[in-house]
């Protein structure tokens, strides 16, 4: 595989002799899979009716063709016996997937945040656009949240619910070559995604932007990342199910419903990467927005609130604070999300009831989301001190904040009255922001700071004061982000409806657009920040692996103050 | 048996929690979205609304392509200023044959809903070739090379047939002659214009980049652009019989 080197690494277990040594049914399967794919995409790449679809098609080729490749060196590379799942007594985790998809999770996350600072500074001096296709801000921006939800997020879920469930069920990854298939194919899936959005393959519904073909191989690869995840649950020595996984899997299964109720679409030809989408017009919009709002509500919210229910405790050394809390928190949450996307249409051509329906439900959302918040904080009772000492605790414990400040703010934004100014404006930008960097970013990014040096085996991280430069770092970043963005967005939606003492409109569009200017220099600003504090995150994480552990400094971690 | 020690039969079955979990789920989105299939209230009975020509969906091909809705709505909303702004508010019905919609979330630009027959051809032409060259302050990427691609008549009647196939209305005759009607449309010397007018009521003929020959995407996105919102009369709407 990519990288193999770093991500391998043979116990010696492992390298017993032994006389007969065959290919097992899942390789061979798979190689003989992977083979008739690369066939197939040869031929569709020869037949295909657009450029894209052609480059997509010889992209699949030469994958599936690595692919065959990989399975088979593998297999001579490795000794007869597959990995056991214990070794004496132990289980054998499995740490290589992880490794790899929390390798591709810091490299998509710098890729996309420097995306996102890209198209902001394109707001703020539109001549870098560069009035060419691939470099306007129309396909570079599906590009930017695709890299930061889907490539990043997705790589850190992916990362950590494969770790969290071996240690929390005790017991070996289920599959030998699937939890491989589920990494590397997520992978690929993110870039002829990506790769797509820059030629113009696009079916324009936000965040399900990816044309049919796409869309296709994420579900194989979803199914197979489903079937790992239960099949470890199944096998677990636990007799309970710990509550992350059922975070886990409330997210992993709710993505796959959204992923399959979003995006059927009919292909105008196999050989071309346009199609048309099942649903049209109003029934359309609320099936986008059923999926958008709950892709935030079950990737970037309930698969999160799984890391925050087994890293904040973890980091803590402290148990969750309650457990009976959590029970409500979760069926709350999944109940009451689902209902939430039609605050996404307000006063639209979307009928009445459906809009109060989904402000109703957005609005009662608070209270389990708080909850889960207080449930994260509160397990942090007995261990407050840890905050000034450990810069990656702080990380995770602010994310939780940010987390009850974001939740707090929807279900304002919601209520059709406040809705019917913060919409179409930045606002939104802003809230999905502190969400995004402070909610989702932060806690991803505590999570790696504590999963790196666990999968690598190390000791402890490179370096906390680096953690804690980056923490400052990218706090600064958000703060000037969003305020840029609250700012900006109510300035604008003021604007709109303000009217002169004649009764005229006081303002001209284009006015409003003006008035933006000063803030989007400083949202930029604020993006490079956050940005510098993810170059910090990927060297330190770097070193962290690299260097050998009798190198690293050893740094007297509790006595270190917090700055 | 307490309510938490009930609780256990999902903590212990992952297949029973699977289970639970998708029951739960799937009430808000079955509650919320099934209906719309069915309720007549749904969609307002208006006419005028018409398929798009060929050129048209050329043209909101690109505009799909080049992400225009990241910017710009199509969807304007019941409340005093936005009518005055733009126009009278958006209808369901207006969208009913968009695969896929485009109301968009956000207006860095202006809501496009109703921009139809508000600006001049050539003012697009210029517009988009380099927005600032006639709105100084805009922020909008310029997109020269609409003009230098043209659009393709040959393969736009399987774009048609496809629509068709999942509900778009397009007639054999609209079908059969998509690769000619495209090509008429941008031209008003050409035959077959008056063929085209009879197929698709209210549709402009004009050459809309300002430049002979194949029509270009620059054509297409303007021939789009030029019919958004202009199909519903006003004057003949009954806004008490589509009262909801």
């Amino acid at each position: 595989m990519v990288c193999g080197a770093v991500f391998f690494q043979r116990e010696s277990a492992m390298r017993q002799p032994s006389n007969s040594k065959s290919m097992t049914i899942g390789e061979s399967g798979l190689a003989a899979v992977f083979a008739i794919t690369a066939y197939v995409c040869v031929i569709a790449s020869a037949k295909a009716l657009d450029a894209p679809f052609a480059f997509h098609a010889a992209l699949g080729a030469a994958g599936s063709l690595a692919a065959v490749f990989c399975i088979v060196n593998r297999y001579f590379d490795r000794p007869a016996a597959l990995p056991p799942a214990e070794v004496n007594g132990r289980p054998n985790y499995n740490m290589g997937p992880i490794k790899f998809s929390s390798f591709m999770a810091v490299f998509w996350g710098i890729a996309g945040f420097l995306v996102g600072l890209i198209i902001a500074s394109q707001l703020a001096w539109p001549a870098l656009n560069f009035d060419l296709p691939w470099t306007s801000f129309g396909r570079l921006r599906p590009l930017h949240t695709s890299a930061v939800i889907f490539a990043f997020g997705g790589n850190v879920l992916i990362a950590t619910s494969f770790y969290v469930v071996q240690k929390s069920c005790r017991v070996r990854l289920a599959g030998d070559l699937a939890p491989w298939f589920v990494v590397v194919g997520y992978n690929f899936f993110i870039l002829i995604a990506g790769t797509g959005y820059l030629l113009g393959v696009t079916q324009s519904k936000e965040y399900a932007e990816p044309e049919w073909y796409a869309d296709l191989w994420l579900t194989i690869v979803w199914v197979t990342y489903l079937l790992v995840f239960l099949g470890t649950v199944v096998k677990r020595k636990e007799p309970h199910i710990f509550v992350a996984n059922w975070f886990y899997l409330a997210f992993i299964v709710t993505i796959a419903v959204l992923h399959l109720g979003n995006n059927p679409a009919l292909p105008v030809s196999v050989f071309g990467s346009k199609s048309y989408i099942a649903w049209g017009g109003i029934q359309d919009a609320m099936f986008q927005w059923w999926y958008g709002h709950n892709a935030v509500g079950f990737f970037l919210t309930a698969g999160f609130l799984a890391i925050m229910y087994y890293f904040i405790p973890k980091r803590a050394g402290r148990p969750i604070y309650s457990y009976r809390l959590s029970i409500i928190h979760f069926w709350a949450l999944i109940f009451l999300y689902i209902w939430a996307g039609p605050h996404h249409l307000h006063y639209t051509a979307l009928p009445d009831w459906t809009q109060t329906l989904g402000m109703t439900f957005s609005i009662m959302l608070w209270m389990p989301s708080w909850g889960g918040m207080i449930n994260g904080l509160m397990t942090l009772s007995g261990a407050w001190d840890k905050l000034r000492t450990d810069p990656v605790l702080r990380m995770l414990v602010v994310s939780v904040a940010f987390y009850g400040m974001s939740t707090f703010e929807g279900p304002m934004m919601a209520i059709k009255v406040v809705n019917s100014l913060s919409h179409y404006t930045d606002w939104t930008i802003g809230h999905v922001h502190s969400g995004a960097l402070g909610w989702v970013g932060f806690v991803s990014f505590g999570a790696l700071y504590c999963l790196v040096p666990w999968a690598w085996n190390r000791k402890q991280l490179y370096s906390l004061k680096l953690v804690n430069w980056h923490f400052w770092i990218a706090t600064l970043g958000i703060v000037l982000y969003i305020s840029a963005m609250w700012v900006s967005g109510i300035l604008q939606g003021l604007m709109w409806r303000a009217y002169t003492s004649l009764g005229f409109l006081e303002y001209s569009f284009i006015e409003t657009v003006e008035a933006m200017h000063p803030f989007y220099i400083i949202r930029a600003a604020g993006g490079g920040l956050f940005l510098i504090g993810a170059l910090i995150m990927a060297y330190n994480l770097w070193m962290t692996v690299r260097v050998a552990e009798q190198e690293v400094q050893m740094m007297p971690v509790a006595l270190q103050p917090a700055e | 048996m307490s309510f938490w020690t009930r609780h256990q039969v999902f903590e212990k079955n992952s297949i029973i929690l699977i289970v639970a979990i998708l029951l739960v789920i799937a009430i808000g989105g079955l509650v919320e979205i099934t209906p719309l299939f069915y309720l007549k209230s749904t969609i307002e009975k208006v006419d005028g609304i018409r398929p798009y020509t060929p050129l048209e969906l050329a043209g909101r091909n690109v505009y799909v392509r080049e992400g225009c809705y990241l910017c710009h709505s199509q969807m304007i909303r019941p409340l005093r200023d936005e009518v005055e702004r733009y126009g009278h508010f958006s209808l369901a019905a207006e969208s009913m044959f968009d695969h896929p919609f485009q109301w968009g979330s956000k207006r860095t630009g202006p809501d496009l809903a109703r921009v139809g027959a508000k600006y001049s051809d050539d003012w697009h032409v210029t517009h988009l070739t380099n927005p600032r060259a006639i709105v100084p302050q805009s922020v909008m990427p310029g997109y020269p090379f609409l003009a230098q691609t043209a659009v393709d008549p040959d393969t736009i009647a399987d774009h048609m047939r496809t629509l068709r196939t999942i509900g778009v209305p397009y007639t054999d005759d609209q079908i059969a002659s998509a690769g000619a009607d495209m090509k008429a449309q941008a031209d008003p010397d050409n035959a077959g214009t008056d063929a085209f007018a009879k197929r698709y009521a209210k549709a402009a003929v004009r050459n809309f980049g300002g430049k002979t020959g194949t029509p270009t995407e620059m054509d297409a996105l303007i021939a789009y652009l030029q019919m958004l919102g202009t199909l519903v009369d006003f004057k003949l709407y009954n806004e008490k019989a589509n009262l909801r």
